[in-house]
């Protein structure tokens, strides 16, 4: 059939998206009377350029990488679970109720709770919208954004009336105890150059597990086969004795379960306490990270550590080009996304003609 | 009419590729005016490609349209229209919820007040049903007509247009016999008023009834024009193909054993709670082919739906082997039936039979992919396993191209259902069901299907075979039970029946009513 080669259609693609998405940030920048090459070079020096940015780059990637592989793993079972802020923020809680209600005598067991803590916690908050679509009928892209709502007045509520250090005027929970302090990039690796004060920490490492962990739940699992069977064609799968209700009822919790994984990252590995917005909108960059990664654990990681560089680099840039404002990084932050996700098919229409015209030819 | 009277139509040396795909290679077509042509070709020849051509959605690469003699080009479907042709496609793009007046309208308003237009359409529409046979209420609702006069409207809304060329894409397709019968009429009328038709069909007996003339493509080129008079079935058939077809399926007396299958007053209703099914009973034994015929729509869907567990039934009884099976909850679904050695081939293969972007290997284990021998152990699958044996079936079958590593949606479909066909007559069940085995497929292989179906039923399986293709029920099926609104008609041998009377069955009228 006609159609072109793989490696155009997952890398070149989205290599002249993100080119062209450059290029008008480029233009803004120049609206703004700065120079986009130096721009440009602030923020790839400040994203990868010192271990410090790294440091920082791959912590937000951890991040993105959770909340990319909930969006994705639904998103095969054609569910769009947009609640991803407010399951992590879910997850957060999971992690605190774990983190100061037991006396952990070491970090990797604690890991190991707070993993089971924020994947249940996560889960059971996607639960609820997914149980009212799969018996109800009521759309979970409605749901979910309701959820992340109703998921941020919860927090607010509980950090100020149950989880408040008494005294303390600041909405957080007391900090963690020392037993369940995850080692971070300086503590694992310190020959590599990262300071003592990192956010990288061994949550990047459960991060590719749970890649790995998704690819194989995909691609290798009958559960997978069915998920995918399902969101494909939803008759084909009532065809096949496979039953809906469960489909989107796992599919959901998994993906529940994935963005509250993001906690271990930012709430134990980072903060050592909950805040009270622990996620600041990673949930919402893992939509873009899924659209951009298209769905697959491979494509989630690259385009993970892609937003985790435009994080980082613009936080460097806004500090060493003052006239770049925080707006201004959110402008360039939407047009990746607009061009990698909404305006893919502006692209990839023309380079498909392209290759069946090369191929025509030769 | 003489010699030096131009043509109608006259396509000269169009072509049209699409990427490497050679759609149409310089085709030439004469039609004359105040005839009948078909065209006829496999799923694939390019009849559909040039027909868009003709009527605008696709630009040629190459090639000239003369109508009546003079070069018309047609860059998009209202140059078409303007040059008096129009086309009633296969799926009729009507306006459900709107009136046939309305519909015949719509797009052709004089201007932005309603009240003239309509008055003048109820008009027209009355001169040209009493001209043309073409009678419909002008103020029914389009979702309450019956889908023969939907086709109706079509015609008029061409006719509104003042078209003089009318092209029908696989008109009968949704029509009874005798729909079909005066369907013929209606285009006999239009051509006696000096209208010009092509009727694209794959029926070839539709061909030899109706047309004067016929052109055959086969792949992307026209390979013959005939009058219908100097052909036969058998040479077209040939011509579609490129070798000889055997249009009759050969086979031995049914020698039926024990019952396999036992339905009584079985009842099911849809998403609306329409009552779909009105109390069906029926029995199948082993070694025999029991057709449903009927026009779609009629509770053939949801029969084969309730009896492969894809929806619930809302009452009756039914046993397989002498043991009933669930008609409600967790144990009445699609699983559970293959448990029972029920395999369905459903009527949809695209949207049900298959996933079209899985490929090959995965489809071939589709509904059966809890299957023992596809699991490497409790967690994963054995994907090598199946892909193995889909290299197999696919080898048995005759899949072209036998590429396990194929999208579904990348096979013709013909070869589409061959791997649904492959996959469940494979598992050797008691009972196979089996739904528009051919719809959409090619000469060569509906031949290869109605073999597979044959040599199953002679291994001593039950078949239930439902078609909307009348031919293919007679030809196939050892007894034939005629379906109309949910209940079963009656029950005929293909020995002692005939078309006439499946059809009066067909349109729910029995003896003692008529």
């Amino acid at each position: 059939m006609d159609k072109m080669p793989k490696w155009a259609d997952i890398a070149l693609i989205p290599f002249i998206n993100l080119l062209l998405a450059l290029v008008v940030s480029g233009l803004v920048v120049l609206y703004i009377g700065e120079s986009p090459l130096e721009a440009m070079a602030i923020m790839v020096r400040g994203a990868v350029g010192t271990a410090y940015g790294w440091g920082y780059t791959l912590y937000y990637a951890t991040n993105f990488i959770f909340t990319g592989l909930a969006v994705a793993v639904a998103f095969h079972a054609r569910m769009f679970n947009i609640g991803g802020e407010g399951q992590a923020a879910l997850g957060g809680l999971g992690v605190a109720v774990v983190c100061l209600s037991i006396p952990w005598p070491h970090w990797s067991l604690a890991l190991l709770g707070a993993i089971a803590g924020s994947a249940a916690f996560g889960a059971a908050w996607a639960a609820i919208p997914a149980y009212l679509q799969a018996k109800r009928g009521s759309h979970i892209v409605i749901t979910t954004i309701m959820f992340n709502f109703i998921a941020s007045a919860l927090l607010v509520y509980l950090l100020v009336n149950v989880f408040r250090v008494p005294g303390s005027m600041a909405p957080e929970t007391a900090r963690f105890a020392e037993g369940t302090h995850l080692p971070n990039a300086y503590d694992i690796a310190p020959w590599l150059g990262f300071s003592r004060s990192t956010p990288l920490n061994v949550s990047f490492l459960v991060a590719i597990v749970a890649c790995v962990g998704v690819w194989a739940l995909i691609w290798r699992t009958r559960l997978g086969y069915e998920i995918r069977a399902y969101g494909h064609s939803q008759t084909g799968a009532v065809y096949a004795g496979i039953n809906p209700v469960r489909i989107i009822m796992i599919s959901m919790l998994i993906s529940g379960g994935l963005s509250g994984l993001m906690a271990i990252n930012s709430v134990m590995g980072e903060a050592e306490r909950l805040v009270i917005d622990p996620v600041q909108g990673a949930g919402f960059v893992g939509i873009a990270v899924a659209l951009m990664g298209r769905s697959h654990p491979v494509g989630v990681f690259l385009a993970a550590l892609l937003f985790g560089m435009l994080y980082q680099g613009g936080a460097e840039l806004e500090f060493e080009m003052p006239s770049v404002s925080r707006e201004m990084l959110l402008v360039i932050q939407a047009l990746v996304i607009l061009f990698t996700g909404a305006l893919d098919n502006m692209v990839r229409t023309p380079v498909e003609r392209l290759f069946l015209a090369m191929r025509k030819g030769s | 009419m003489t010699d030096t009277e131009p043509y109608a139509i006259e396509l000269k040396g169009i072509s049209k590729a699409f990427g490497p795909v050679q759609a149409n290679k310089d085709i030439s077509l004469h039609v004359r005016k105040g005839t009948i042509h078909g065209i006829v070709g496999e799923n694939g020849a390019g009849k559909s490609t040039l027909m868009s051509i003709l009527y605008g959605f696709y630009k040629a690469d190459a090639g000239e349209i003369l109508i009546n003699g003079q070069p018309t080009p047609i860059p998009d479907s209202q140059a078409a229209i303007r040059a008096g042709i129009g086309m009633v496609h296969q799926h009729f793009k009507l306006v459900e919820n709107f009136t046939v007046v309305e519909n015949v309208i719509l797009g052709a308003e004089d201007g932005a007040m309603l009240q003239p237009s309509i008055t003048k359409a109820r008009r027209i529409l009355k001169e040209l049903s009493d001209e043309y046979e073409l009678h419909v209420d002008p103020d029914s609702v389009i979702e309450e007509i019956s889908v023969g006069h939907q086709q109706r409207v079509e015609i008029l809304k061409q006719l509104y247009r003042h078209a003089d060329i009318l092209i029908l894409d696989e008109p009968t397709g949704v029509l009874t016999p005798a729909e079909a019968d005066h369907l013929f009429r209606i285009l006999n009328g239009l051509k006696e008023q000096g209208k010009t038709i092509i009727l694209i069909t794959h029926k070839l007996r539709e061909i030899m009834e109706v047309t004067d003339s016929v052109s055959v493509m086969r792949r992307g080129e026209m390979t013959a024009t005939v009058q219908t008079a100097d052909t036969s079935p058998e040479e077209l058939a040939e011509l579609m193909v490129g070798r000889k077809v055997l249009l009759r399926v050969d086979k031995a007396p049914a020698n039926p054993g024990e019952v396999v299958l036992d339905v009584k007053d079985l009842r099911a209703n849809d998403d609306q709670k329409v009552e779909r099914l009105k109390g069906i009973s029926l029995q199948i034994r082993a070694g025999e082919i029991l057709g449903i015929a009927g026009v779609a729509g009629n509770g053939q869907s949801e029969l084969l739906e309730v009896l492969g567990g894809m929806i619930p039934a809302a009452g009756g009884a039914i046993t397989v082997n002498g043991d009933r099976i669930d008609l409600t909850g967790s144990h009445s679904d699609g699983q559970s039936r293959r448990a029972r050695g029920i395999a369905h081939v459903p009527e949809d293969r695209q949207r049900e039979g298959l996933i079209m972007p899985f490929m090959a290997w995965e489809n071939m284990g589709f509904g059966y992919h809890h299957d023992p021998k596809y699991q490497k152990n409790r967690l994963f699958m054995d994907n090598a396993a199946l892909k193995k044996d889909t290299a197999e079936k696919m080898e048995r079958f005759d899949v072209r191209p036998p590429n396990p590593f194929l999208e579904a949606k990348n096979f013709s479909g013909g070869n589409q259902q061959k791997i649904v066909v492959a996959r469940e007559i494979e598992r050797n069940p008691d009972l196979l069901l089996i739904g528009q085995p051919t719809r959409g497929v090619d000469i060569g292989a509906i031949e290869f299907i109605h073999k597979q179906i044959i040599a199953l039923r002679d291994q001593g399986k039950a078949i239930l075979l439902v078609s909307v293709e009348l031919d293919e029920i007679m030809s196939l099926s050892d007894r034939i039970a005629v379906m109309f609104d949910g209940q079963i008609m009656g029950e005929k041998l293909p020995s002692e029946t005939n078309e006439g009377e499946l059809g009066l069955l067909m349109a729910g009228v029995t003896k003692g009513a008529a």
